[in-house]
């Protein structure tokens, strides 16, 4: 699905990552973990397109196509998605009218028919239980008065809506309390399927207790220093980024 | 980056698609003014005495007047004989059906997309389309006399209704208001003329159509809307010009009068020409607009979507008179590559318990400059008067200007003045984030610009909403940087 190879990407100069390889195969749930500053922010904006970055070396493959030469929408309409960090709010804009254009922007790239008003509030009811959203919420402009987590809420509600390949969560969980986190752990584990791969990058271990990775990847300075399986992460928080750090020369 | 830029500016720089020329035969005056071309106007008109002296007293008052420059504006200077004060489509002035008029002028209303075919009356909008100087045609009039509502041109109303004419020009932008509108005064050539009888709602939208047409000329018209006692209209504008390389002048006067409980809506949605990418050609718009509120309980709001004019100086005000009146001002202004724009209202409130409101939104992209600028002034015997003002500036990118110029003056302690402003710039986050859904830049744009002035486009007319919007989506989309 997702091979990452070699990959050098820069900002303003400065490096931020600086050689990595990573290949994700369908179904698969991949965490990605470091310390701050490590370059997880970084690399999930890369692979959804976003043009503050430089990438000086290396190749992103998605479905067999080269991922860095096509524009963010087309990523999107591909089925990369991301989960954002920090959403931004639009005012003036309803969520509604914004998730409408959205998932007709996507059925017109598989060559299905657009959905009328009436068919996509069905979905969107649809859709709504999984992560449990509010009307309240839908009713409104994008993002504008949610709270942090109705905010993260309202990304899986987007990506129940959008269905997408690969879903990119970074720091889903930042933020978050503890019923919303299995909240918004729930929404991501129903979408799980044979076909669809997410990485989660991550912080913390709490949300690996719910969304339960095949592989955990460690980033630190731009690079991959350590893969395993999920109990990678147990051992992390058990030791803290030090022993990375350490173990890495600093 | 660079892709968005490039994007936005393939967009901003689109073609103003109303550019085109029509080769109509026109009567035009010599370039040129004074007191000989304003009688030879009246006489073209045949327009009775009370008209001609009118247009020589503001002459008169105009030749003593300076062009103002407080506005922040840099307006080249204007050689006011380097004009033509009259142009008319040959072929007679106005026509008493379709089949008469110049299939060439049918075309270009086509192209304008306006509504002259009577089977396109039966949408329920009335036009008066006024091209270059004089009135085309105006339509639907025939339904609109038996209810008693006059909507006709102004030369027509100047001979059809002398006395309305006589008793209501010049009430709310007397003749030497300032400098554009004396001038208007002196040279105006047509416009229209609407009047709403005591308790009659007007049944549909009347709409106005503008058109600059021959070069070198200006245009000048004015508008007289009276609303008799307890009567309700609703008022949509439109104006478009062709591509020329040299700057024409607009400086147009509408005058409203709303009496006991009448309630005025007017709607414009401003699309002269605005020059190309590096600021060649386009209008100076320099328009007056006012509207006085004489009756108790009366009102009336303007509501304006500004996209186009190389210059726009222009304040759509409201003396509020009667007790209890209401004023309103709703504005979307765009500037894109070398526009200025100074617009904004006063409200001025004399009646007691007097209330007005404005919503500026204006917004900013390539090298334009946006002004806002508003005078609240509530007269010591206007108690209990409220005003609210709110003036939004959106910034599409780094080289574009936003400013605001409010000014308050209060005369009692009983009314309150609420003034708030915000300014923001357009985020690459946003768009970011829209794209990241799979919506491509130029729609991203439009829809966040759109819910920026959603506000104040929920407030026109149906079918000139869903134009504004496009316009919006045209005219902007670009610049964010």
């Amino acid at each position: 699905m997702l091979k990452i190879k070699d990959l050098y990407a820069s900002v303003e100069g400065m490096e931020i990552l600086k050689g990595i390889n990573l290949e994700v195969k369908p179904g698969e749930v991949h965490a990605i973990m470091g310390p701050n500053g490590s370059g997880k922010s970084t690399l999930a904006n890369v692979l959804a397109g976003k043009e503050d970055y430089e990438i000086t070396k290396g190749e992103v493959i998605f479905e067999g196509e080269d991922l860095l030469d096509k524009s963010p929408e087309e990523r999107a309409k591909e089925g990369i998605f991301l989960s954002f960090q920090y959403p931004v709010e639009i005012p003036g804009v309803p969520m509604v009218n914004f998730l409408k254009t959205s998932v007709n922007e996507h059925r017109k790239h598989k060559g299905l028919k657009e959905l009328t008003a009436g068919e996509f509030l069905k979905l969107m009811r649809e859709k709504m239980d999984l992560v449990d959203m509010h009307t309240k919420l839908t009713n409104r402009m994008v993002n504008e008065g949610f709270s942090g987590g109705e905010k993260k809420k309202n990304e899986i509600f987007q990506m129940a809506l959008l269905e997408p390949k690969l879903a990119i969560l970074d720091e889903t969980d930042s933020g978050l309390d503890i019923d919303a986190l299995k909240t918004v752990a729930n929404g991501v584990n129903a979408l799980k399927s044979p076909e669809r791969s997410t990485i989660v990058v991550t912080h913390y271990q709490r949300l690996l207790d719910y969304i339960v990775p095949d592989f955990v990847h460690i980033l630190y300075q731009g690079k991959i220093v350590k893969t395993a399986g999920k109990e990678l992460a147990l051992h992390l928080e058990e030791k803290g980024y030090d022993w990375i750090k350490s173990e890495n020369g600093n | 980056m660079e892709e968005q830029d490039k994007i936005l500016n393939d967009v901003t720089q689109g073609e103003y698609k109303y550019g085109f020329i029509t080769n109509i035969e026109t009567d035009i005056i010599d370039k040129g003014l004074n007191e000989d071309v304003i009688r030879l106007i009246s006489a073209k008109k045949e327009e009775p005495e009370f008209m001609l002296n009118f247009r020589l007293e503001a002459y008169r008052k105009w030749l003593k007047m300076k062009m103002p420059n407080w506005a922040y504006l840099k307006v080249p200077p204007i050689d006011f004989q380097a004009i033509s004060y009259y142009a008319a489509p040959k072929k007679g002035p106005k026509y008493e059906s379709l089949d008469e008029v110049d299939p060439e002028l049918i075309d270009t209303f086509n192209k304008l997309g306006i509504p002259l075919e009577e089977q396109k009356h039966l949408a329920g909008v009335a036009v008066d389309a006024v091209i270059d100087s004089v009135s085309v045609k105006t339509t639907f009039k025939e339904t609109l006399a038996e209810k008693g509502i006059i909507f006709c041109s102004f030369s027509e109303a100047v001979k059809e209704h002398p006395d309305l004419v006589k008793k209501y020009l010049g009430q709310a932008v007397p003749v030497a208001d300032n400098y554009f509108a004396a001038l208007n005064s002196a040279v105006f050539s047509d416009g229209s003329f609407c009047y709403i009888p005591k308790g009659v709602r007007c049944p549909m939208e009347l709409s106005t159509y503008f058109r600059i047409n021959a070069a070198n000329t200006g245009q000048f018209e004015r508008t007289l809307i009276v609303a008799d006692d307890d009567s309700y209209v609703s008022y949509l504008e439109g104006c478009t010009a062709p591509m020329r390389d040299e700057n024409q002048l607009h400086a147009a006067v509408v005058e409203i009068i709303a009496l006991d409980r009448a309630e005025v809506k007017y709607s414009t949605v401003q699309n002269w020409y605005p020059g190309d990418k590096n600021g060649k050609g386009g209008i100076y718009n320099f328009v007056t607009k006012r509207g006085i509120c004489r009756g108790v309980s009366s009102k009336i709001s303007w509501t304006q979507v500004e996209t186009g004019s190389a210059i726009t100086w222009k304040y759509p005000s409201c003396i509020l008179m009667g007790d209890n009146s209401i004023g309103e001002f709703n504005s979307v202004a765009v500037t894109n590559n070398h526009q200025q724009a100074d617009t904004g209202s006063k409200m001025i409130h004399i009646g007691r318990n007097t209330k007005s409101t404005i919503v500026s939104k204006g917004i900013s992209a390539g090298k334009s400059e946006n002004s806002y600028r508003g005078l609240v002034k509530v007269m010591p015997k206007a108690t209990n008067s409220r005003n609210f003002s709110q003036c939004d500036s959106l910034l599409l990118n780094d080289t574009c200007g936003a400013h605001t110029f409010p000014y308050i003056e209060v005369g009692n302690k009983s009314s309150v003045v609420e003034h708030e402003a915000t300014t923001s710039k357009i985020g690459e986050d946003q768009i970011f984030y829209c794209n990241q859904r799979g919506i491509d830049t130029e729609t991203a744009i439009g829809m966040i610009v759109n819910g920026y002035a959603k506000e104040v486009l929920n407030k026109l007319p149906m079918e000139f909403a869903v134009e504004a919007q496009k316009l919006l989506q045209i005219s902007l989309e670009g610049s964010v940087g």
